[in-house]
């Protein structure tokens, strides 16, 4: 391609995201974007999906639909390359989000008409300002009976402080405004800089594992230009590779010589680890590369721990396995091995959030077939010792002695939680309990505010959300992010079971909401485990303390006194699923535990 | 002639008749049943006749020795259509010999009660009657259509027509029922003079009103607790009004006990006739087809009306036998299991027995192994061990 031909081609090329809160018609407003541009009808392109869908099953190629090219001719006669770039859409995964974010030059906004801007979605507005996004406000589904699309377009521009006169009316639902969303991004999205003849610059903004080809890295060409069999370096692990395919997704994948300036993308190179392509790294060429990385890498830590044990303590090694897989798959999955007194060899896991630990949880279950224990999420506590010595804890079991200890300290997050005005009362009343201190109130209009608090991540990692939910009908939102350590007066409470100390059902808490929480653990914990043929004491303990007790009375009666007639077979079903339910059980010392139970002891629902 | 012990235990001395009509539908009841206003009664007779037919010649009976008619309620059917199912019956399986157990379930409701002598001339010589409960509140919660007073009645009426051998259904653990209302339950039961009682728990079972009520949290149930005072509060008195104990939900005067249960708990063979019915034949248990145009049309097309047909191996008879032996005051005879699989019980749960000895459960000397007072409360956790071990 020549030099002219190239810079043409950029010129052309527009790269754009969508940000939406949930249900506000993102993916609806995408379909309808792939009709009109790839120029398919939707039967070809379910035919699409399925050709790709066919692949997956033949060869196990896993294709992740977040970065697709499509061609638009635009008005003016022009046309266009378009890659519309998928973000993931929970708190756990801002940072991902960023990154994509990154790797465009525009994003369309896309606020319900009859709802108007939620938390999430300024969360991410913010995220696009800070990478410098065109933003394109589209004022969708205008069709519903409650649309009040000028109430909406003001608030845009109060809240965001966007121009909003040229917001797109839509309804992508019904194809209504496609064409002048479609005719803006070539319009307002800037076409990408870069100079294609500089050292390579290419941002990884996600990735994903693929047995036949190893790592398929998502990337962005932000300088330069890279061809198939370029030696290439990760700039931030200095890992080095040679590219073995290149190519884009329309949405199915086609293979390129060459990706240049501009350019979504995915790249493989036999790259075994998703760890050697972290989100947000820069690759560049192994020999004549750019001296300095695309700004805004940051290596993802984890921030909520749990221990995941196998429920069938046969089933260790097949756990192992199922982890590496994952890990194979995410970074930000971190684990490792673990022994509890009371559930035996297992491991302990580093998510993202508590949506992040729920997935992989669910993935291992599901996908592995393994049954697992989860104990219940914690962060990461500094303990400082009266020795001066400073020691991390992400177990509760592992914290020390109380006398060895001079103080604690946690980590806070500052919580944005956005509630119509009826429910700030509420909302208050959830962070005080949760030992939040209030920051400040914006008044976003005259209905919603913007409610900050600075919030322990111990009290938000666990039913914080729920509890949110559930108390303003579900009209809040959250947006939460780490702030740092602070002193705290914490704890260690322990569990005992018919006498014996459970260190899986150790929790860390606040000393001055330790009987409170005493009671309602062990009152959870008789509600959970079955009775069985002997009385079982729970207690909950602060060192040597008791400071809550009650009793799981001995089972009197488990016999099936029916009329069953000949039906033998029923009954012996019924025997048959009693026992399996045991089976998922774990037994501690000399008592079954069901699984729900360890995760029981931060479930403190208001109604209990 | 020596016939070897493993034949005859092959060979069916216990048929039940299922008769899936009722006036009114019980709101616990998940048995195959329809209301009987509109359905083919004889079509399904004659249909049943051939399934009688069909196993008497694929599986042929020592003299048989017990039949149940249960339901539905048998005695839902009209005067004619009764005499005609009693006559398939009679004809086939030839109840003549004075010593066979021959029992009809019924219900306590003015119009059945006219029904016992046709009973009694087919040669019907035990009713199991439908009782449930005494307290008209708890039976029209229950849906049946009978009251406390039509209790009375029906027992007098059939002592009259000459029924001696009569039972009793009561149930416990029902939505609304207090420990009082049913300490007045049995005390009413023993005051009728009946030699034989059998007291069910409620099991709130998907397909039912109550299963519905209680998906809804509409259904309050007493709890383990209330309903444990209940069973033990039966067994106190039944055995002080000098009634055995015979299996976890049977209670007779002595020479009184049921023949036809024990076959189900002893695991011994039995027919199963008619939609929706169990049986047990050789080494497979079969469950019939339940809607009616299924059963009369599998049989007219000439074959069985199975829906389930289990094989069984030597494994699953080792368990069920235990878990079915378990339930009677007996137990399991050690000589018997021993005659039947050719190894001695011990050695084949030996660690079962073991464990469950020595948590008090049961009782292990030579004749047999058997729950104790204890572990008849919590037979399930007992008959749990022996299941998917060998």
């Amino acid at each position: 391609m020549s030099k002219e031909k190239k810079s043409g081609r950029q010129s052309r090329i527009r790269n754009f995201s969508i940000i939406a809160h949930i249900d506000h018609g993102k993916s609806t407003l995408a379909d309808r974007i792939l009709e009109q541009t790839s120029a398919l009808t939707q039967r070809e392109m379910k035919e699409q999906m399925l050709d790709a869908m066919d692949l997956e099953r033949e060869r196990g190629i896993t294709i992740k639909l977040n970065a697709v090219q499509l061609t638009y001719k635009a008005k003016d006669g022009e046309e266009y390359i378009f890659h519309l770039i998928d973000t993931p859409g929970h708190v756990d995964f801002t940072y991902e989000v960023s990154r994509s974010l990154a790797a465009c030059e525009g994003a369309l906004l896309i606020v319900d008409a009859a709802q108007g801007i939620e938390a999430q979605t300024l969360a991410n507005v913010y995220l696009a300002l800070e990478n410098d996004l065109e933003i394109l406000p589209v004022i969708n589904k205008i069709d519903l009976p409650s649309a009040e699309p000028e109430r909406v377009r003001k608030e845009v521009e109060d809240v965001i402080g966007l121009d909003a006169s040229d917001a797109v009316l839509a309804s992508a639902k019904n194809g209504i405004g496609i064409e002048d969303i479609l005719e803006q991004i070539v319009e307002k999205v800037p076409a990408p800089q870069g100079d294609p003849e500089a050292p390579l610059k290419a941002l990884i903004f996600d990735s994903l594992y693929d047995s036949y080809r190893g790592v398929v890295a998502y990337i962005r060409i932000t300088e330069g230009a890279v061809k198939v069999g370029d030696k290439i370096k990760m700039m931030a692990t200095g890992k080095e590779f040679e590219v073995n395919e290149l190519g884009v997704f329309t949405p199915k994948p086609v293979m390129k010589d060459e990706l240049t300036v501009g350019d979504v993308g995915f790249l493989t190179a036999s790259i075994k680890n998703v760890g050697d392509t972290r989100v947000g790294d820069t690759i560049t060429t192994a020999k004549g590369g750019a001296d300095t990385p695309l700004p805004g890498y940051r290596k993802m830590n984890p921030m909520v721990f749990c221990g995941l044990y196998p429920v069938d303590s046969n089933n260790y090694n097949d756990l192992r396995e199922a982890l590496e897989r994952l890990e194979l798959n995410d970074s930000s999955l971190q684990y490792e091995a673990e022994t509890s007194q009371a559930l035996g060899f297992g491991f302990r896991c580093g998510f993202l959030g508590l949506l992040h630990m729920e997935i992989i949880q669910e993935r291992i279950e599901r996908e592995f077939g393994i049954d697992l224990i989860t104990t219940a999420p914690s962060v990461i506590y500094h303990v400082n010792l009266t020795s001066g010595e400073k020691l991390i804890v992400d177990n509760p079991a592992n914290m020390p002695d109380a006398q060895t200890i001079d103080y604690v300290e946690e980590p806070y997050v500052k919580a944005s939680i956005m509630t119509p005005n009826d429910y700030v009362g509420a909302v208050m009343e959830i962070c005080q309990k949760k030992r939040g201190n209030f920051i400040t109130m914006e008044y976003l209009d005259d209905i919603r505010v913007n409610v900050i608090y600075e919030i322990p991540l111990s009290e938000i990692v666990y039913d914080f959300f729920d509890q949110l939910k559930s108390s303003t009908k579900g009209y809040a939102s959250l947006d939460y992010e780490l702030i740092g350590y602070k002193q705290s007066k914490l704890v260690k409470m322990d569990i005992l079971l018919n006498g014996e100390k459970i260190d899986a059902l150790s929790v860390i808490v606040h000393r001055d909401f330790s009987y409170d929480r005493g009671k309602a653990v062990v009152d959870k914990l008789k509600e959970l485990i079955p009775r069985h043929q002997f009385e079982i004491p729970v207690q909950a303990a602060i060192g040597q303390k008791i400071i809550a007790r009650t009793n799981i009375r001995a089972l009197r009666k488990n016999v099936l006194a029916k009329c069953y007639g000949g039906d033998i077979s029923r009954k012996r079903k019924l025997l048959e699923k009693q026992k399996e339910g045991k089976k998922r059980m774990k037994t501690v010392g000399n008592v079954e535990v069901p699984q729900e139970a360890f995760m029981s002891v931060l479930r403190m629902d208001s109604d209990d | 002639m020596i016939i070897p012990f493993e034949s005859v235990m092959n060979m069916t001395k216990a048929a039940y008749i299922h008769i899936p009509f009722c006036e009114q539908i019980c709101h616990y009841c998940d048995f195959n049943k329809f209301l009987i206003k509109g359905q083919p009664v004889y079509d399904y007779l004659d249909a049943m006749e051939v399934e009688i037919k069909k196993l008497l010649d694929s599986y042929p009976a020592r003299p048989i020795e017990t039949i149940y008619i249960g339901g539905g309620t048998p005695t839902a059917l009209e005067d004619e259509q009764l005499k005609r199912m009693l006559d398939i019956v009679t004809t086939h399986l030839q109840p003549i010999d004075g010593n066979i157990e021959f029992t009809v379930e019924a219900n306590p409701s003015v119009t059945e009660r006219k029904k016992l002598r046709i009973l009694k001339n087919a040669g019907v010589n035990r009713l199991s009657i439908g009782v449930q409960a005494f307290q008209d509140s708890l039976l029209s919660a229950l849906n049946r259509n009978h009251r406390r007073e039509d209790v009375a009645r029906m027992i007098r009426e059939a002592h009259s027509v000459g029924f001696e051998n009569i039972s009793i259904d009561l149930m416990f653990g029902l939505p609304g029922q207090t420990l009082e209302m049913f300490q007045e339950s049995v005390s009413l039961a023993l005051q009728l003079n009946v030699p034989h009682i059998s007291a069910y728990s409620l099991q709130v079972e998907n397909q039912t009103v109550f299963g519905i009520r209680d998906r809804k949290g509409e259904l309050s149930l007493p709890g383990e607790e209330k309903e444990s005072d209940m069973f033990e509060y039966l067994i106190d008195i039944l055995k002080q009004k000098g009634f055995l104990h015979y299996e976890i939900s049977n209670f007779a005067k002595a020479g009184f006990e049921s023949k036809h249960n024990q076959v189900y708990w002893k695991n011994e063979p039995y027919y199963g006739i008619g939609a929706g019915a169990h049986g047990y034949v050789k080494d497979i248990r079969y469950e019939n087809v339940k809607p009616l145009p299924h059963y009369i049309r599998k049989l007219g097309e000439g074959g069985f009306p199975h829906r389930i047909v289990t094989r069984l191996d030597n494994k699953d008879r080792m368990e069920e036998e235990i878990f079915l032996g378990l339930r009677r005051k007996g137990g399991v005879n050690k000589e018997t299991f021993y005659k039947k699989y050719n190894r001695p019980i011990e050695d084949v749960f030996p660690e079962q027995i073991d464990k469950l000895t020595a948590q008090g459960l049961l009782v292990n000397d030579t004749q047999s192994i058997r729950l104790t007072e204890k572990g008849l409360f919590l037979g399930n956790e007992v008959f749990q061990e022996f299941i998917g071990v060998i």
